[in-house]
């Protein structure tokens, strides 16, 4: 598989997919 | 005056610096990256200036500007510091979330990235091998960091009075 990190738009999907799994963790942290 | 001093000037001096580091790894990502690969592909190459001159340059405000980020970010928080990296707090999830990706990309900058460019800018002799694996890692490492630069912008600007209320809920 190809790594996403070698095209600029695989970084920049792959920083918004992590902005939105980290949102739902903090949620989650802060009690919903 | 200390609060002044601490959060006044501390998150003035925290986003300067952090705009000098944040935009100049987009300089490297979205363009020099790209521009380098175009020079080298040139009849004969022409991407010598930019490495001698333009490079060396970038990386000596982009690695010190991480230090003041860093450092004005550590005064800002002052003895919360704790509550932010350990989650001690509810409100300061987010920026406790921030800081944590502020601090994997501080090391990222000084640890992988720095490093890896002496050899490649030839500030410290290496081999071709060597010159070939450091350019693979400071690049993946400075990839690493754009795509963490995101969620940790976003859980700055998030983290504080009514950004985090609208955001989070709390």
């Amino acid at each position: 598989m190809k790594n996403p990190l070698d095209s600029l738009w695989g970084t920049v999907i792959s920083g918004l997919v992590l902005t939105v799994v980290l949102y739902y963790l903090a949620r989650a942290m802060m009690g919903g | 005056m200390g609060e002044f001093i601490q959060y006044g000037l501390g998150r003035w001096l925290h986003i300067m610096a952090g705009v000098m580091w944040i935009g100049l790894l987009y300089y490297f990502n979205f363009v020099q990256v790209d521009a380098l690969k175009q020079a080298a592909a040139d009849t004969p190459p022409t991407g010598a200036g930019i490495t001698k001159h333009v490079a060396p340059r970038a990386l000596f405000y982009f690695r010190w500007a991480a230090v003041v980020t860093v450092l004005a970010g550590v005064m800002i928080l002052g003895e919360r510091v704790d509550d932010a990296l350990f989650f001690k707090e509810r409100a300061y999830v987010p920026i406790g979330i921030g800081a944590w990706l502020g601090l994997i990309m501080f090391f990222n900058v000084w640890v992988l990235i720095w490093p890896n460019q002496k050899k490649i800018l030839g500030i410290v002799p290496a081999t071709d091998e060597e010159k070939t694996k450091a350019r693979r890692v400071a690049f993946l490492a400075s990839r690493t960091n754009t795509a963490l630069s995101m969620p940790m912008l976003f859980f700055m600007v998030a983290s504080g009075g009514i950004f985090r209320r609208a955001i989070f809920g709390a």
